[in-house]
């Protein structure tokens, strides 16, 4: 009798404790900070000075080998009627929305990848094909990349674009920050070719200097945000506005890293191996004694 | 114990006019596959840089991962907790798996942009991954499904390989090669059941963390941080459906005796596990108090309703019901309902809720992605038949019981 029950205990015991061991999603530690250079570079996108003239795009293509229309037709602004998205072959496109105060002067907006601090890519990639690389890039490894695509699911700009019609190495597209020419010191493309530095270039913790000054000094022209200083976790592309940024197409997100809840449910899932070790061996336990048993009877 | 039934190979006519209709839907599906490998996914599929994820994944993998469930269950119900009356259905349930995995793999291949590449996670590790983690624990498990059907295979062809002309210099070594497997397997087997018991509970829930990462893209109503949990629990609640589904379908096709008490029994652990598994649905609703989307009439409320009632709660209902796990009609209903459920909450997490920032129409399945997608499945069908034509996989009662005198004591007697 007093074996019977000893046996049950055992039985519901292992039950509850697969259920706590192995079930339940524990938000122990938080993952490893990603390293981030403090002098990472970045880009202060100023919104109220872009006059649309999308050379920018057109600087671009031509850096990326891309098949690129000639540069006068970039001057026509009926283009603006619709909004576009980045795609396999633009990887930055200016968009244009109604004006703040000014009725006459619309407010132009770049979109291109946002090079966040800690990106949702590089964390989703089942390969790491993604690396967020110490001069604030966020760059694609053609060698690795499967075609999976969580890279675009991940990303909470909506970015990544993808080769749907290529059977053999379509490739994931987006912005690298003209990773090639700032290796050789070199500005990027689109910052280089701005006639009217609604662009600039520099270390992100000095762009987030000058960010400030301007809103400060101006209050008028800006309103007191500078999106991508916290969104996401920060993202090395910044911009400033004078009207509110979810006018403005841009997503309104926490100042929660993309990656966070998911890389620490991994982690604590994987600790050392040690849940699945204590589930194996629980499970284990619960075959031995029931075979016992068995046995006995 | 003795068992009146034994496993062997299904005999009659393997050509019915459903599996002609079943050979034509992979037919279909086959054109589109050529299709695909020539013009890129994107010939086939509505996909596009807003919706990179369609039904391929969404249900071919996700539903199909979750609906597959009936292995890992049936063998921790029968060799963990040593539930040997279950018996006769742990063969065609661990079959089911096998395939369901299998397929679940070939649609990732085929979805995939770089398919020629789909080794490379083994080699190229991203441990901050739930996609990486999905992969290598799927990979692993298919393997141990695979261990865990080769006593099959060794029962079957053990004293039986007989290649012809040039190949039957291999009968000998491969007779060998059975033999020894199956002796290693005999005192091994335990460890990999318990590993795929293992390898189930964490990438059936990692499954559920994939769509967590897409943050505010996936609807509130699925959006949950217990997602990972509730989807290891209806996963764990469909798996016993499943087999029953299964066994019911497949007795009535090859004309077998129902086994109607077995199942009755196996239906009344469905009860508590799938009222765990609402319990955490509506605690989850509650907590986050998500219940006031449900107060507006929109595509996510209408779907988490259906999903919910038609899909747990009537059939969590029926389970409790002794009338219905003694009638086969209204077992295989409910078992059907809950089927349903579990898949239409893995397609409600994965399409329904995901909402891309920019996309300006919403998703709706390609013709040529619902054709390989339809075909996978019927081409799963299709194996599941011919192998248990092939295999001892299907228990049946033992043939000419009148000669019960001279052969039931085999294993005595050599």
């Amino acid at each position: 009798m007093s074996s019977q029950s000893r046996r049950d205990f055992l039985k519901t015991a292992g039950l509850i404790g697969a259920g706590a061991v192995g079930l339940k999603p524990q938000k122990a530690q938080a993952a490893p900070k990603k390293v981030v250079a403090d002098d990472r570079m970045g880009v202060l996108i100023d919104t109220t000075m872009c006059i649309g003239c999308r050379r920018c795009e057109y600087a671009c293509k031509i850096t990326h080998d891309l098949p690129t229309e000639p540069e006068e037709s970039f001057d026509d602004r009926s283009g603006f009627k619709k909004m576009r998205r980045p795609d396999e072959s633009t990887l930055t496109v200016v968009n244009e929305y109604p004006p703040a105060h000014n009725p006459n002067l619309p407010t132009n907006v770049k979109v291109q990848c946002m090079h966040c601090d800690h990106p949702a890519c590089v964390s989703a990639c089942i390969v790491g094909a993604f690396s967020k690389e110490e001069n604030g890039s966020v760059i694609w490894n053609e060698s690795l990349c499967i075609g999976c695509r969580y890279c675009m699911v991940a990303c909470p700009f909506q970015i990544p674009a993808n080769e749907y019609y290529r059977a053999l190495q379509p490739e994931i597209r987006k912005c690298d920050f003209c990773f090639e020419r700032t290796k050789l010191g070199l500005v990027p493309a689109c910052v280089d070719i701005c006639p009217v530095e609604a662009l600039t270039y520099g270390k992100r913790f000095e762009l987030l200097k000058l960010a400030r000054r301007k809103i400060d000094s101006n209050g008028r022209r800006y309103i007191d945000h500078i999106y991508g200083q916290f969104e996401a976790g920060g993202t090395s592309w910044m911009y400033l506005a004078g009207q509110e940024f979810t006018n403005l197409g841009l997503p309104a997100l926490t100042s929660e890293p993309a990656p966070g809840a998911t890389e620490s449910l991994q982690h604590a899932i994987f600790a050392y191996f040690i849940p699945p070790a204590l589930l194996f061996s629980l499970l284990g336990g619960i075959m031995w004694i029931n075979r016992k048993t068995d046995e006995a009877e | 114990m003795h068992h009146l039934t034994e496993p062997r190979p299904v005999e009659g006519k393997f050509l019915t006019p459903t599996v002609i209709a079943l050979i034509i839907i992979v037919l279909n599906g086959l054109v589109w596959l050529v299709i695909r490998f020539i013009f890129g996914i994107g010939a086939v599929a509505n996909l596009t840089d807003q919706y990179p994820w369609g039904i391929l994944k969404g249900v071919n993998v996700a539903a199909g991962v979750a609906l597959a469930a009936g292995g890992f269950t049936t063998a921790a119900l029968t060799h963990i907790f040593h539930k040997e009356y279950f018996h006769d259905i742990i063969r065609p349930a661990l079959l089911l798996s096998f395939l369901g995995y299998m397929f679940a793999g070939m649609s990732v291949v085929i979805d995939l942009g770089r398919f020629y590449q789909f080794w490379h996670p083994m080699v190229f590790w991203n441990g901050n991954s739930v996609l990486f983690e999905v992969a290598i624990c799927v990979m692993a498990y298919v393997t141990v499904l695979g261990i865990e059907f080769m006593p099959i295979v060794c029962e079957r062809f053990i004293g039986r390989v007989n290649l012809k002309g040039v190949l039957s210099i291999f009968n000998r070594p491969i007779d060998l090669l059975l033999r020894y497997s199956d002796r290693i397997l005999d005192k091994t087997l335990f460890f990999f059941i318990i590993t795929g018991v293992v390898l189930s509970c964490l990438h059936q829930s990692s499954l559920g963390a994939l769509m967590m990462l897409a943050g505010q893209k996936i609807h509130p109503l699925w959006q949950s941080p217990i997602s990972p949990l509730m989807f290891l629990l209806s996963a764990i609640a469909v798996g016993f459906p499943m087999v029953i589904m299964q066994t019911i379908i497949t007795e009535r096709s090859i004309n077998l005796k129902p086994s109607t008490y077995i199942l009755a029994n196996l239906g009344k652990y469905v009860g508590p596990l799938l009222g765990i598994y609402l319990a955490s649905k509506i605690g989850d609703l509650v907590i986050r108090e998500t219940f006031v989307y449900l107060t507006s009439f929109s595509v996510a409320s209408v779907m988490w309703t259906i999903e919910i009632l038609f899909g747990v709660i009537i059939p969590l209902r029926m389970f409790f019901w002794d009338k219905v796990l003694t009638s086969r009609p209204l077992l295989l209903t409910a078992s059907l309902l809950l089927i349903m459920g579990v898949f239409l909450n893995r397609f409600n997490v994965f399409i329904t809720a995901y909402k891309p920032l920019y996309a300006e129409t919403p998703y709706w399945p390609a013709l040529g992605e619902i054709s390989i997608s339809l075909g996978l499945v019927a081409l799963q069908i299709l194996l599941f038949r011919a192998f248990i034509f092939i295999f001892p996989v299907m228990s049946q009662p033992i043939k000419q019981l009148r000669t019960k005198t001279k052969y039931a004591i085999r294993g005595v007697i050599r």
